[in-house]
């Protein structure tokens, strides 16, 4: 029986790929269970599968064998209409390349998922222009994405994954293309969020960025290579 | 479930790229235009036509005296006087007969003063003009006497007024018919065009008499080429026909196996054929238009595709953060909608203004029905379904990692 108290529980998940050349694993037999409250950061060598591995954990693609519950409910058992619902209300992804949409103001890509979620558009606006708020960026409501700084559009997408009050925030690589004093600003806002609980899973290749979480696992060529708290991972990785 | 940001989004999306919009919407414009001025041409063309039905008077036969063969030459119809003034009366007396006029026709010159014009004389009964509904303008029409009497008597056209008269009142002045004088006791309404394109107001009635004896002349009295008959209804019209050609043979002593000497015509049934014929012919007219339609919604189905592909990333976007399939597919199914239904609008109006510029120009009968507008509206919309649904479906069956690499 899954955990029930975990958020996130992985038993032998394994992805590969059909290629010509037959069929290419990407993740082999991965297990791992996230409890809620956890900041945990995800590093390893690129083309380990983090992002395979962190895009099956956001229900934007599915595991070719194993098992996955998210707060104890079997993913693999749900039509697309439900994971689209997991996607809008329980899980908030932040990508590497911030995808918001260009011509819509902040206010509108923020509220977006809620759009999804069937509000009204009072309280949508709302809710959207209290996230900007607290991301730090309540006087650029009505602003474009591509008039704003790349650490700002970060925090815009950030709010748009928090917008819907989820349980866990999945990034990948969320300070990949920013400077390293944004980055820790950005990292900041992570821990804040985590500290106020919700569970925090993250991909870098930043030792500095790991850091700021408090339990590392490492991914090697499909495998999850080691799993600890922060500190010894550092050293495991050296 | 269409709420209020789809339809800003859809708007938004087709003001990002205007021009795009414009083209694409060309096409439906001009499929909505016209199939809205062929409609609007085919209904005139079906009025006009149901006008001139009115117009010629309803339940109507006509009945022809047989042919004659003289030295092996066939005559035609109408040329044997087989057809009599009495057999007329006969059928006035059939059940489901409302009244019988006899019809005896030649062509003359009238003169009124300097004026001088050609025409149709018409030698009928006074009844005429009530069977085949037609009013009296000015005056009154001849009487059963003029016609026992053969009084030189006549009721003019207004054409025939017109071309002789001018602008003074003809009733009370004398004409010359043939170098008769005639006194005219009345003029006719306006009646226009008949079904095949004759002048009806270029006429002149007289009485049958009259135009036999002092007119024409015949070397048969009483003998006539036809009859009109109108029946009480048009539901009496089968039987009466039945009972017109037993009476009629029976009255001209024909064997059973013998070929009739008349002719029944019933001019109800030929109009209505030919009123079919002009809704045929409108339909086709708004097949043809429809094409048109056609292509302008294969443009639409063009863009849509387009358009999707280009926006794969925004798709992979908006499904990463929780849009169902069925919220993609609404969103571009409502922008294939709403760009053909804006097609369509502009089209209508177009498609009227054509029509008035049509009827203006070159007087062209048009007749725009809210009907073939509220069509137009429901077939752009059925086009926007049909042709962006592939496209809109493409996007909603997309997969959101795949979306999401999309560059
Ligand atoms: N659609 C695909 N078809 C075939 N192979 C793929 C596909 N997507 C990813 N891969 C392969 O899977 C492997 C893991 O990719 P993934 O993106 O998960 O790596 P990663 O750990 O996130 O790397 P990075 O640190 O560079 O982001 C890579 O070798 C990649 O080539
Ligand atoms: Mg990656």
């Amino acid at each position: 029986m899954p955990d029930r108290s975990a958020v996130i529980r992985v038993e032998r998940l394994s992805k590969h790929y059909e290629t010509p050349a037959g069929p290419f694993p990407v993740l082999k037999e991965i297990d791992l269970t996230v409890q809620r409250g956890e900041f945990v950061a995800v590093m390893g060598p690129s083309g380990s599968g983090k992002s395979t591995f962190m895009n099956i954990l956001g229900c934007l693609d599915r595991p070719s064998s194993g098992g996955y519950w998210l707060d104890g409910e079997d993913v693999n058992g749900l039509d697309v209409d439900q994971r689209a619902g997991l996607r809008n209300r329980t899980i908030g992804f932040v990508f590497q390349g911030f995808n918001l949409l260009p011509r819509m103001t902040l206010t509108d890509n923020v509220a977006l998922p809620l759009v999804y979620a069937g509000l009204a558009r009072k309280e949508r606006d709302g809710r959207a222009v209290r996230v900007l708020e607290r991301v730090g960026l309540g006087s650029y409501v009505g602003s474009y994405p591509n008039r704003i700084s790349g650490g700002q559009q970060q925090r815009v997408a950030i709010a748009r994954a928090l917008v819907n009050d989820p349980r866990l925030i999945l990034a990948d690589e969320p300070t990949g293309n920013l400077d390293s004093h944004t980055s820790e600003e950005i990292m900041a806002l992570f821990g804040e969020l985590n500290a106020g609980g919700i569970t925090v899973v993250l991909v870098t290749h930043e030792p500095d960025i790991a850091a700021h979480a408090r339990r590392l696992v490492r991914f090697l060529d499909g495998r999850i290579v080691h799993d600890g708290p922060v500190g010894q991972g550092r050293e495991a990785g050296r | 479930m269409i709420s209020g940001v789809m339809t800003a989004e859809a708007w938004r999306a087709m003001g990002a790229n205007r021009m795009r919009t414009a083209l694409t919407m060309l096409g439906m414009v001009i499929g909505v235009a016209a199939v809205v001025l062929m409609m609007a041409i085919g209904q005139g063309a079906q009025d006009d036509v149901k006008a001139s039905i009115n117009s010629m008077g309803s339940n109507l036969f006509i009945v022809l005296s047989g042919s004659t063969t003289s030295g092996g030459v066939r005559m035609g119809g109408g040329a044997a006087p087989t057809l009599t003034v009495s057999d007329g009366e006969a059928i006035a007396e059939l059940p489901g007969v409302e009244a019988v006029a006899p019809v005896h026709m030649g062509t003359a010159q009238l003169v009124y003063g300097p004026n001088n014009w050609s025409t149709t004389v018409l030698g009928t009964t006074p009844n005429y003009v009530d069977l085949r509904s037609w009013p009296i303008a000015q005056g009154a029409p001849f009487t059963d006497s003029d016609v026992r009497s053969a009084t030189r008597v006549a009721l003019i056209g207004q054409t025939v007024a017109e071309n002789l008269f001018g602008g003074e009142n003809p009733v009370g002045r004398t004409i010359r018919i043939k170098q008769n004088p005639f006194l005219v006791v009345g003029v006719l309404s306006e009646r226009g065009q008949s079904l095949d394109g004759r002048d009806q107001d270029d006429t002149v009635m007289v009485p049958w008499t009259t135009a036999q004896r002092k007119l024409f002349g015949t070397p048969f009295p009483g003998a006539v080429r036809s009859l009109m008959v109108r029946a009480i209804s048009e539901d009496a019209m089968p039987r009466l026909e039945g009972a017109m050609t037993e009476l009629l043979r029976q009255r001209h002593h024909l064997r059973p196996d013998a070929d009739a000497d008349f002719m029944i015509r019933n001019l109800t049934a030929v109009a209505e054929s030919m009123a079919e014929t002009t809704r045929i012919m409108s339909l086709l007219l708004g097949a043809i238009a429809s094409v048109s339609l056609l292509v302008g919604g294969i443009g639409i189905m063009n863009i849509m595709l387009v358009s999707v592909t280009e926006r794969t990333r925004e798709i992979g976007i908006r499904i990463a953060i929780g849009a169902r399939p069925r919220d993609i597919r609404q969103q571009f199914l409502l922008e294939a909608v709403m760009m053909s239904c804006a097609g369509c609008l502009i089209g209508v109006m177009l498609g009227v203004g054509c029509a008035v510029l049509a009827h203006s120009l070159a007087q062209t009968s048009v007749v725009i029905t809210g009907k073939s507008i509220v069509l137009a509206f429901c077939v752009a919309a059925m086009v926007g379904i049909f042709f962006g649904f592939y496209p809109a479906n493409k996007a909603a069956r997309m997969e959101p990692i795949a979306a999401l690499r999309y560059e």
